[in-house]
This record gives structure tokens, C-alpha cells and sequence, in this order.
């Protein structure tokens, strides 16, 4: 992806963020995602239902990076099934620690195919999507 | 001022960062080394020269610990591994003995984490109850304040002298003359303030005192106890073993060595009490005066230009320290943080260890700037550069 674009993408969802609200309903699960060396704190909640991602909401302060990766992650996910969901992750973790990884699946995520360049923000990109991978390998599991 | 003598400064880089660590001068650099070239022996062994010479250099630094902070004996010294380890052990070694339920702690929202935690954990211990004095709306510690929280229950006021976020510099002198009117201890969390101005235990008649090499041109890993000689007998060891018994045949024969060694268990850490022993040298040829006037300066001059940049939001502008705290409107701390260090420009992010504030301040977290006497006005000239353009920020925080 170009850097001017990926940079405009990472930037649009840090401003205008999307799914970030509070959520009240027990059906969803509900994560906390913090980063210990730094000050990220997100609350992320989702919502199976028959092995179909219905919903996913967040809240929470957060740098830039971690924002919009957050953001990023939620749109992608929304709609997939727990499985797809899980392919998705993983090829997102592959192309922040350097491995192969398929570029078709991550779409608008690619913003961050130079995140692997500043070491100290890797943890800010992949924030998001640690509690959640934990959260659907379970679901698969069961 | 002085910047030569601090070999991290060939780097090109701006650091800002003092109140989380000093950079060091040479000369400390080298005494370290001479000692581990050229008498790296243990203390308190003193068979033969050398080990005889680390015991002169060893409690040489004690004698200059006193004089840096006008303490009355040596014996009211004690080496640590640092503020934190110092705030424990006034904790554990003495008040836990003391607080009995239903006593108070007096403390702020504002304190560093070293100086909350090993209160919250003695609370629940002894069932003492942790209050918290209200700050003014400069968020500052005022005597009236601390007037209107003490009661009968009051045991003790842990307060930092001055505090790692807002920076403000806190009455201790009075605050500690009306709690012993009260029969109150006093405990100072001096990691922010000894490295920055003149202390003086005797006139401000503190009881205990907390703080770090490593903010003062010193090693890391070595700090400083010091409390009042009649209290110190009654602070129990939290270690026990080598270098602090005269003997011990069985569990109810252990004969323990006085004050300070008996609360310096174990190997201390040589070359670093020998290395503060240096940087106090240091301090002292420059003189912390000039060092508390240099900065006073250098603080105004940065919040002058500061002020004048609409989308900067100042925490602390009335503060008197080197510690200036902020945020870009709309901006994450970090982001700018990680913004300033592709220019080489090291800064504070987060919540400096200080969760409590959040309560106060209503956020969570800021930028902070910490000077020090070898910073200059065109280092604070190329930050303000950098903090104009809030276009320039966006643009390159990612």
C-alpha cells in the first residue's frame, strides 16, 4: 500500500474511529485490552452468534496507532465467521512480525505493512487484537 | 551548563527525561570503573588493603550523604537499592510495627506509586485507613489543607517534596512543624526534590527521608534511607543475613550489629554507593543553588514560549520545579512522544506512575518535561519548534 495513503487510512480512523461506543447487553463478550509498558486501555466488546461475528464495539483511550488499528480490526471482522475471523488475525500478526502473510485477506489493514519498521509501536498495532484471537480460539474450541 | 562533562550528550539527542533518570558525568563513570579495575573487593572485610580501601570509600559516601543533606550522624544513613526500596522499609521496618487499626496515613492523590502501595498494603495489614489530603486548584499541598485533614488518628504525613507529575514544591518545613505539634511522623519522598535544591534534614526536622542515585547523576540501583537516629533503633531489618549479625547460635539467640548496618543485609551495592559518593562531589562543586536557580530559569523560559502556542494545554503552569506537564489538544501523549523521538527529542509519556491522579488532574495522561542543569534554552528552542506546528505532529506521529 502507499505510505501517503496508508498514513491518510491510519489517521481517518484515529479522528473518526468507527464502533466506538459503550455497549450494555449481556450477549456480548467483553475484553480488556491493555499494553503494560505504555498507557493503551481498551475495553472491547463482541458478539457471537452461530459462529458469526454480529457485532464488535469499543471504548477507551489509546495513542493513535492502536485507535485506528482497533478500528481497522473491528470493520474487517464484522461479518466474518469465527474461523475467517481467526485467518484474518493471524495473517495480520504474520505481516507485523515480518512473515508471509496474504495480502488479499487484510484489505484496508495493509496501513500497517511498515509498523514492523518502529519496533515500539508494533505492541500498539497488534493491541487490539490480542484479547480477541484469545476470545474466538475458545469459541472454536468448544 | 557543564554539558561536557556528560559523555551521552555527544549523542545528538535533546533528553528531557531527568525526572525518570539523569544522565552521568564522567567522573562517576570512572569511579565505578576504578573500582572494579582496582579494588574490587567486598566491605566491611577489612583483612587486607584493598578491601580496606573499598570500606573507606563505601563509608566515605555516607559521610557525604550526611553533609549533602544536613543529617545530624552518619549512623542516620542507610544505603538502599533506591526511593522505592527506602520507602519500604521506613514502611515495613517501622510502621508496621506501629499502626494499629482505626490510625490514619495521611497522603496524596498526587504521589508516586512508591509512595502509595507500600501504604495501601500496611492498611490492610494493620487495618489502618489510607486519607488523602485535598490539593488546591493548582493542585498543590497547601498547610491549611493539611490542618483540616489531620485527627486525633493521625499517625503519619507521606508526602513526595516535590511531586514527579505537577512538580509542585510542597511546604515540608511547615507541614512538618504543626505534625509534631501533633506528635505526627513525617515521611518525604525525596526522589524529585535532592537531586534539585538544597535539603536540609535538620531544619526541616523531617523524620524520614527517601531517595535515588540514579536521579542525580549517581548509578542506578542505589538509594538512600535516612531517618532520625532515635527512630532508626526502632526500625526492625525486612533482610536478615550476611554482614548485619554479630552472631546467631539459634532462632532465639540472634545478636544484631547497630544502625546502619544492621539494615544493610547482604553485599551492598559497591560500586554503585561509591559512584553516588562521586556524584554528590559533583553536585556539590557546582552547587545546588545554582543548580535550583538554573532551572527556575530554564523552567520559565520554556513555559513563556509554551503558553503562547494555543493547542498546548499546561497541567501544572504555576509549579515551580523542572517539571513542566502537558498535552497537545486532541492528541494522544504517546503520539506526540513518539513524534518529539524522531527528532532525538526524549520526553515522558503516560501516567508517570501516578495512577491516583487521574482523579484530579481528569486525565489520565500527559507529556512531561523534566530539566535538568545541562539543559539549555536552545534545546527548549527546538522543542517549542516542533510543538508549533500541530498539522506537522498529526503528520508525523505515525
Amino acid at each position: 500500500m502507499d505510505k501517503e495513503i496508508g498514513r491518510e487510512i491510519i489517521l481517518e480512523h484515529f479522528q473518526h474511529p468507527l464502533n466506538k461506543e459503550e455497549i450494555h447487553d449481556d450477549r456480548y463478550i467483553k475484553i480488556n485490552s491493555r499494553n503494560p509498558n505504555c498507557i493503551d486501555n481498551l475495553d472491547i466488546a463482541i458478539l457471537i452468534e452461530d459462529s458469526t461475528i454480529k457485532d464488535i464495539k469499543f471504548m477507551g483511550e489509546a495513542c493513535a496507532i492502536s485507535t485506528s488499528s482497533t478500528s481497522i480490526m473491528i470493520k474487517n471482522l464484522i461479518g466474518k465467521s469465527v474461523k475467517e475471523a481467526i485467518n484474518y488475525i493471524n495473517n495480520f500478526y504474520h505481516m507485523v512480525n515480518e512473515e508471509e502473510y496474504d495480502e488479499k485477506v487484510l484489505n484496508e489493514a495493509l496501513c500497517f505493512q511498515d509498523i514492523y519498521k518502529q519496533n515500539n509501536r508494533k505492541s500498539c498495532a497488534l493491541l487490539p487484537y490480542r484479547g480477541i484471537l484469545k476470545v474466538l480460539e475458545e469459541y472454536e474450541s468448544k | 551548563m557543564h554539558r561536557e562533562d556528560f559523555p551521552m550528550l555527544n549523542q545528538d539527542i535533546i533528553y528531557l527525561d531527568n525526572g525518570a533518570t539523569s544522565l552521568k558525568p564522567k567522573s562517576v563513570i570512572a569511579k565505578q570503573v576504578d573500582y572494579y579495575e582496582n579494588y574490587s573487593a567486598n566491605a566491611h572485610r577489612g583483612d587486607y588493603d584493598i578491601s580496606y580501601k573499598v570500606d573507606l570509600e563505601y563509608e566515605n559516601t555516607r559521610d557525604l550523604v550526611r553533609d549533602f543533606i544536613g543529617a545530624k550522624r552518619k549512623e542516620e544513613i542507610v544505603f538502599t537499592s533506591g526511593t522505592t526500596d527506602s520507602l519500604n522499609l521506613i514502611v515495613n521496618g517501622f510502621f508496621a510495627n506501629l499502626l494499629e487499626a482505626g490510625d490514619e496515613i495521611l497522603i496524596t492523590k498526587m504521589e508516586h506509586a512508591s509512595n502509595v502501595m507500600p501504604w495501601f498494603r500496611i492498611a490492610g495489614e494493620t487495618g489502618a485507613v489510607i486519607k488523602y489530603i485535598p490539593l488546591d486548584d493548582n493542585y498543590f499541598v497547601t498547610l491549611e489543607n493539611v490542618k483540616a485533614s489531620i485527627t486525633p488518628k493521625t499517625k503519619v504525613i507521606s508526602l513526595a517534596e516535590i511531586t514527579n507529575v505537577v512538580g509542585d514544591i510542597r511546604p515540608i518545613k511547615e507541614i512538618t512543624k504543626y505534625a509534631h505539634e501533633k506528635d505526627i511522623f513525617v515521611v518525604v519522598d525525596g526522589a524529585q526534590s535532592v537531586p534539585h535544591k538544597k535539603i536540609n534534614v535538620t531544619d526541616s526536622d523531617i523524620d524520614f527521608l527517601a531517595f535515588s542515585a540514579h536521579k542525580m547523576l549517581g548509578p542506578t540501583g542505589v538509594g538512600v534511607m535516612y531517618a532520625k537516629y532515635e527512630l532508626m533503633q526502632n526500625i526492625e531489618p525486612v533482610n536478615l543475613g550476611g554482614g548485619m549479625n554479630e552472631s546467631f547460635d539459634s532462632p532465639e539467640k540472634m545478636v544484631l550489629k547497630e544502625v546502619p548496618t544492621r539494615l544493610e543485609a547482604g553485599t551492598p551495592n559497591i560500586a554503585g554507593v561509591i559512584g553516588l559518593g562521586e556524584a554528590i562531589k559533583y553536585l556539590n562543586k557546582i552547587g545546588m543553588e545554582n543548580i535550583e536557580k538554573y532551572e527556575k530559569n530554564l523552567r520559565n523560559y520554556f513555559i513563556e514560549k509554551l503558553v503562547s502556542i494555543p493547542h498546548i494545554d499546561i497541567l501544572n503552569l504555576e509549579s515551580d520545579s523542572g517539571i513542566v506537564a502537558f498535552n497537545v489538544d486532541g492528541i494522544f501523549a504517546e503520539d506526540v512522544a513518539y513524534y518529539l523521538n524522531k527528532y532525538n527529542i526524549c520526553v515522558r509519556a503516560g501516567n508517570h506512575c501516578a495512577k491516583l491522579t487521574k482523579d484530579i488532574l481528569g486525565v489520565t495522561n500527559s507529556i512531561r518535561v523534566s530539566l535538568y542543569f545541562y539543559n539549555t534554552e536552545s534545546e527548549i528552542d527546538n522543542l517549542i519548534e516542533l510543538l508549533k506546528d500541530k498539522d506537522k505532529i498529526m503528520k508525523e506521529m505515525i
